[in-house]
C-alpha cells in the first residue's frame, strides 16, 4: 500500500486521520475507493455517484447523492449544494457513519446521537429552512414507498399525515384548533427519536472495503 | 359464607379457599383410585348372583376406571393453574421470588403429600415431557422471536450456544472424571464417557427456565435475545453429544472416525433440523394463502404443521427445538399476512396460555419427580458438580466475549457479560435427558440426584438473586415503547440510506445481503405464499394498516371517543392553510345531483339496510363519471358480502354514539378517512382489511343521520340541501371515498374530504 503514495499525501493523511478520527489505513480505503469512483481526477461530481450500479435499486438514491453534496453536511456553516466535492469533503460525510467507540463519556454519547440524527435531519430538510414540514415529510415516505409500485400517492400522504400527526402530539401535546404547527424542529426530531439508538445503528463497516479491482481492507 | 369472609381479608381467604379445594382435589384422587381394584372383584362376584338374586337397579354408581386417565391429567392441570392463581393473590410474593421457584415447591409439597399418603407420585415422564410439554413453549418462543435483534446477533449468539456448550460439557465432564480419580470420594468405578455424558446433559442453558426468569426481569434485550438465543440453539449440540456419547459408553472406546462422525452429525443435526423446520414453514404459509374462505381453523394449521415439524425431525434424531424455531420464523411473514385479525389474535392467545400451562406443570413435576425419584447422594460430586457448573460458566463467557468483542460492533460490556454468566440456568430439559438414560447405566441415580440439585440451585438461588442484582448493577433495562409510525420510517429509511452509504463505500456488507434478500423475498417467494394482491403491499403499508386497525378496534370497543387518542392534535393543526375550496365547476355538478336526488331520496330512505347497491344502482345514471361508480359499486358488493358476514362476528355497536363536541367529531372523522383511504387506495381488492372498515363503516352510517350540521360546516357551500340530501351526497363521498381516486381531476374533491 505504501509504494503507490508520495510522502506527500501520507502527511495529508496524517493530518485527515486527526481531525476526522478515521486510522490511516480507513482513510487509505476510502481514498481507494474515491479514486475508482472518480476515475483517478481530484474531485467527485453527482454523475460519478449516480453511475454506482448498487444505488440502482435504492428508492432513496436521490437523497443519498445529494446528501454528499449537501453543505450542512460538509460542516460549513452555510446552506445549499456544491457541485463537486474534493476527497476530504467525501471523508468528512462519511464521518457520520462511524461506529461509537467503547468507553465514551454521556456527553461524547450525546454529542455523536446528535451528529448523526442531524445528518438525518438534513437529508429531510430539503429547504434548509431549520424544519421539516408536511410537505417535505411527504416527500420522504413517498420516495420510501416509490420502488414498491402501484401503491399511490394517497396512502403515502395518509402515512405521512398520520406521522406528523404523531410528532405534533408528541411534542407539543394538545392543540386548540386553530394552532398551526409548522414542521418537526431539530428539537423534536431528537425528541421523537429518542429510543433509537442511533449511535450504534448508523454505521457502516469501514474496515474491509473491497473494490473491484482492489484487495485492500485486511488488517496487517 | 359471610362468617368465614369476614374472618379473612380478601387474598388470604382466596387462597385458604384454593388451597382447601386442593387438598380435597388430591385426597379425592387418591381414594379413588385406591379402592379401584377391590370394586373390581365385588362386581365380579356380583356377575355370578345376578341369576340368582335380582339386584336393585343402581340409581347412583361409581365408576372411577372408565374415566381415570382424563380425570387425572385434568386433576394435575387444574391443580397448577390454581396453583398460579394463587400466586398472584399473594402481593409480595410474587415480587419477590419468580412463579417457577414456586412452582417447584408446590411441586414438593405435593410429591410429599402424595408419599405420605402411601402412594407413588408420578415422574416427570421423558415421553411426556418431550412430545408434549417442551413443543408449546418452544414454538411460543419461536413464533414470537424477534427477528431484528436476533438476526443482528445471531454470530454472537452461535459462538455461545456452540462453542460455549462444549467448553463446558467438556470442562464439567474432565474435572469431574479427574475428581472421580481420587480414591476418597469412592466413585472409582465411573469412566471418563459416562462423566463426558454427565457434563453434556448438565452443560446446556435450558430455554424453559430462561423463560420463565428472564421474563419477570424486563432486561435490556441485547442481553435477553443473547441467552434466550443461546438457550434456543443448544439443543443441536446438546443432542449430539448426548447421543454420542450414550453410544460411546455402550461401546466402550472412541477412535478418530468416530469424532469425525461427530462433527458431522452436529452439521447434520442441526442443519437438517433447520431444514425440516423451514420445509413446514413453507407449508404452512403456502396453506395459508388458501384459507380466505375457512377462517376459523387458520391457528390450527400454525399449530398442527409446527408440531408435525417437531416431531418429524425428532424421528431422524434431528434438532427438534431447532426446527420449531424454524418453522415459526419461515411461516410468520407470510401467515400473517394471509390471515384474518382474529385468527392471529388466537394463535397469539394460545400459544401463550399452552407455553404457560406447560411451564407450569414442568416446574411442578420437577418438584414432585424430586421427591419421587431414587436417589444416590454423594456430597462431593454433587457439590463440585454445582460449583464446576458455575466456574465453567463464568470462564466460557468470558473468554469467548473476549474473542467476540473483537468482532462486534456494540461490545458487550462487563455488566452484560456478567448477566450473561449469571442467567445460564439449567432445567427441566437437562433433567428428563438424565431420565432418559437406560437403567443399566450403574450412576444413573447418581448423576439424577447431581442434575436435580443444578437445577435447583440455578433456579432457586440464581433465580431469586438475579432481579435484585440487576437492580444493583444497574443494568439497562427493556425500553418500553410503543410502536410509532415516526420510528417504522425512519427504521427503513435508515436501512436504505446505509445500504446506499456501503454501495458508495463499494462495500458488500450486512446491509447489502438483507436488501439483496428482501428483494429476492419480494419477487419470488411472497409471489407464492401470500393470498390475493397483498404480496406487492410494502412493509411500511401494512405497519400502517395494522396500526389503524388497531385503533379502530379500540375505538370500537370503547364506544366512544377514547380521551386518550393520540391525535390530540388534528390535520386542522397541521394543514389550516387547506381550506377546502370548491371550484365552480364542482358545485355546479354537485347541485345537478341533488336535485336529481331529490325525487328518490324518500325511496331510498327506506331502502336504507345496509346494502348499498341499491343506493348506486340510482345514482349510476346521474352521476358524473360513470365508469368510477361502476367501479366503486363492484367494490362495494364485494365488500358488502363480506362486510355482512363479518357484522354478525363483530363486536356490537352501539347504536347510538354519543359525540359531544364537534371538533372532537372531526377528529375522529378524519381518522376514519384515513383508515378507508389507507385501505381503498390499492385498486386491488383484499378481504383483510374489511375488519377495519367494518367498524368504521358502521360507526360512519351511524353517525350520518346525526350529522348534517356538522357537514354543513365542513363543506361550506353546501348550502340549502335537505338533510337526505346530505346523506346522498354522504353515501356518495363514502363510495368515492372508498373507490381509487382516480386520476388527478378527482383529487381536488376528495382534499376537502380528507384535509378540513
Amino acid at each position: 500500500m505504501g509504494a503507490s503514495q508520495s510522502a506527500g499525501t501520507e502527511h495529508e493523511f496524517q493530518d485527515l486521520a486527526d481531525r476526522t478520527g478515521f486510522s490511516l489505513e480507513q482513510i487509505g480505503n476510502i481514498n481507494k475507493r474515491f479514486r475508482q469512483l472518480t476515475n483517478n481526477e481530484e474531485t467527485l461530481s453527482r454523475e460519478d455517484l449516480a453511475s454506482i450500479p448498487a444505488l440502482d435499486n435504492n428508492p432513496i438514491r436521490a437523497q443519498i447523492i445529494n446528501a454528499f453534496f449537501d453543505k450542512r453536511n460538509l460542516h460549513q456553516n452555510e446552506t445549499g449544494t456544491v457541485q463537486e466535492i474534493g476527497f476530504e469533503e467525501f471523508l468528512l460525510v462519511m464521518t457520520h457513519f462511524r461506529p461509537a467507540a467503547m468507553g465514551l463519556t454521556e456527553e461524547e454519547r450525546e454529542n455523536l446521537r446528535r451528529e448523526k440524527l442531524r445528518f438525518l435531519f438534513n437529508m429531510h430538510d430539503t429547504d434548509s429552512d431549520g424544519t421539516i414540514t408536511l410537505e417535505e415529510y411527504r416527500w420522504v415516505v413517498e420516495e420510501l414507498l416509490s420502488k414498491a409500485g402501484i401503491i399511490g400517492q394517497e396512502t403515502a400522504k395518509a402515512i405521512a399525515d398520520a406521522a406528523m400527526l404523531e410528532v405534533a402530539g408528541t411534542t407539543r401535546g394538545k392543540m386548540e384548533p386553530d394552532e398551526f404547527y409548522e414542521g418537526i424542529t431539530f428539537e423534536n426530531f431528537l425528541q421523537i427519536l429518542k429510543t433509537f439508538d442511533i449511535e450504534t445503528r448508523m454505521h457502516v463497516r469501514f474496515l474491509n472495503m473491497d473494490t473491484a479491482t482492489l484487495r485492500c481492507g485486511k488488517s496487517k | 359464607m359471610p362468617a368465614f369472609s369476614c374472618a379473612f381479608p380478601g387474598y388470604r381467604r382466596d387462597l385458604l379457599v384454593i388451597v382447601f379445594v386442593v387438598f380435597v382435589g388430591i385426597g379425592l384422587h387418591v381414594e379413588a383410585s385406591a379402592p379401584a381394584y377391590p370394586s373390581h372383584g365385588t362386581e365380579g362376584s356380583h356377575l355370578t348372583n345376578i341369576t340368582n338374586t335380582k339386584k336393585t337397579f343402581p340409581v347412583l354408581a361409581v365408576n372411577y376406571q372408565h374415566v381415570r386417565k382424563p380425570f387425572e391429567i385434568a386433576l394435575w392441570i387444574l391443580l397448577a393453574l390454581l396453583m398460579k392463581l394463587g400466586f398472584h393473590l399473594i402481593p409480595r410474593l410474587s415480587g419477590v421470588v419468580p412463579e417457577s421457584c414456586l412452582l417447584i415447591v408446590v411441586g414438593l409439597l405435593v410429591g410429599g403429600l402424595i408419599k405420605v399418603i402411601g402412594e407413588e407420585p408420578p415422574v416427570l415422564d421423558s415421553q411426556l415431557f418431550f412430545l408434549c410439554l417442551l413443543p408449546p413453549i418452544i414454538l411460543d418462543a419461536g413464533y414470537f422471536l424477534p427477528i431484528r435483534p436476533f438476526t443482528e446477533n445471531v454470530g454472537t449468539i452461535l459462538v455461545f450456544a456452540v462453542i460455549g456448550t462444549l467448553w463446558n460439557a467438556f470442562f464439567m465432564g474432565g474435572l469431574l472424571y479427574a475428581l472421580c480419580q481420587i480414591e476418597s470420594v469412592g466413585l472409582s468405578g465411573v469412566d471418563l464417557l459416562a462423566c463426558l455424558l454427565f457434563g453434556s446433559i448438565v452443560s446446556a442453558v435450558d430455554p424453559v427456565a430462561v423463560l420463565a426468569v428472564f421474563e419477570e426481569i424486563h432486561i435490556n434485550e441485547l442481553v435477553h435475545i443473547l441467552v434466550f438465543g443461546e438457550s434456543l440453539l443448544n439443543d443441536a449440540v446438546t443432542v449430539v453429544l448426548y447421543n454420542l456419547f450414550d453410544e460411546f459408553s455402550k461401546v466402550g472406546t472412541v477412535t478418530i472416525l468416530d469424532v469425525f462422525l461427530g462433527v458431522v452429525c452436529f452439521f447434520v443435526v442441526s442443519l437438517g433440523g433447520i431444514l425440516v423446520g423451514a420445509i413446514y414453514g413453507f407449508l404452512a404459509a403456502f396453506t395459508s394463502r388458501f384459507t380466505s374462505h375457512t377462517r376459523v381453523i387458520e391457528p390450527l394449521f400454525v399449530f398442527l404443521y409446527s408440531y408435525m415439524a417437531y416431531l418429524s425431525s425428532e424421528m431422524f434424531h434431528l434438532s427438534g427445538i431447532m426446527a420449531l424455531i424454524a418453522c415459526g420464523v419461515v411461516m410468520r411473514p407470510y401467515v400473517e399476512a394471509n390471515i384474518s385479525h382474529k385468527s392471529y389474535t388466537t394463535t397469539k392467545y394460545f400459544l401463550k396460555m399452552w407455553s404457560s400451562v406447560s411451564e407450569t406443570l414442568i416446574f411442578i413435576f420437577l418438584g414432585v419427580s424430586t421427591v419421587a425419584g431414587p436417589h444416590a447422594w454423594n456430597w462431593t460430586f454433587v457439590i463440585t458438580t454445582v460449583i464446576l457448573c458455575l466456574v465453567s460458566r463464568v470462564l466460557g463467557v468470558i473468554g469467548l466475549t473476549f474473542i467476540i468483542n473483537k468482532f462486534r460492533i456494540v461490545k458487550l460490556t462487563k455488566k452484560d457479560q456478567f448477566i450473561v454468566a449469571y442467567g445460564g440456568l439449567r432445567g427441566a430439559i437437562a433433567f428428563s435427558l438424565g431420565y432418559l438414560l437406560s437403567n443399566s447405566h450403574k450412576m444413573r441415580n447418581l448423576f439424577l440426584t447431581a442434575i436435580i440439585t443444578v437445577i435447583f440451585f440455578t433456579v432457586f438461588v440464581q433465580g431469586m438473586t438475579i432481579r435484585p442484582l440487576v437492580e444493583l448493577l444497574a443494568v439497562k433495562k427493556k425500553k418500553e415503547s410503543k410502536p410509532s409510525i415516526n420510528e417504522e420510517i425512519h427504521t427503513e429509511f435508515l436501512d436504505h440510506l446505509l445500504t446506499g452509504v456501503e454501495g458508495v463505500c463499494g462495500h458488500y456488507g450486512h446491509y447489502h445481503w438483507k436488501e439483496k434478500l428482501n428483494r429476492f423475498n419480494k419477487t419470488y417467494v411472497k409471489r407464492w405464499l401470500i393470498a390475493g394482491e397483498n404480496f406487492k403491499e410494502p412493509e411500511l403499508i401494512a405497519f400502517y394498516r395494522k396500526m389503524e386497525l388497531k385503533q379502530a378496534i379500540m375505538m370500537v370497543e370503547s364506544g366512544q371517543l377514547p380521551s386518550a387518542l393520540p391525535s390530540t392534535v388534528s390535520m386542522q393543526n397541521i394543514q389550516p392553510r387547506v381550506i377546502p375550496r370548491v371550484s365552480k365547476k364542482q358545485e355546479e355538478e354537485i347541485r345537478r345531483i341533488l336535485r336529481s336526488n331529490l325525487q328518490n331520496n324518500k325511496q331510498k330512505m327506506r331502502s336504507r339496510s345496509y346494502s348499498r347497491h341499491t343506493l348506486f344502482d340510482a345514482d349510476e345514471e346521474d352521476n358524473v363519471s360513470e365508469v368510477r361508480l361502476r367501479k366503486t359499486k363492484m367494490e362495494m358488493e364485494r365488500r358488502v358480502s363480506v362486510m355482512e358476514r363479518r357484522m354478525s362476528h363483530y363486536l356490537t355497536v352501539p347504536a347510538n354514539r354519543e359525540s359531544p363536541r364537534p371538533g372532537v367529531r372531526r377528529v375522529r372523522f378524519e381518522s376514519d378517512n384515513q383508515v378507508f383511504s389507507a385501505d381503498s387506495v390499492p385498486t386491488v381488492h383484499f378481504e383483510q382489511p374489511s375488519p377495519p372498515s367494518t367498524p368504521d363503516a358502521v360507526s360512519l352510517e351511524e353517525e350520518v343521520p346525526k350529522r348534517p350540521s356538522l357537514k354543513a360546516d365542513i363543506e361550506g357551500p353546501r348550502g340549502n340541501a335537505s338533510d337526505n340530501h346530505q346523506e346522498e351526497l354522504d353515501y356518495q363521498r363514502l363510495a368515492r371515498c372508498l373507490s381509487d381516486p382516480g386520476p388527478n381531476k378527482d383529487k381536488e374533491e376528495d382534499n376537502p374530504f380528507m384535509s378540513c
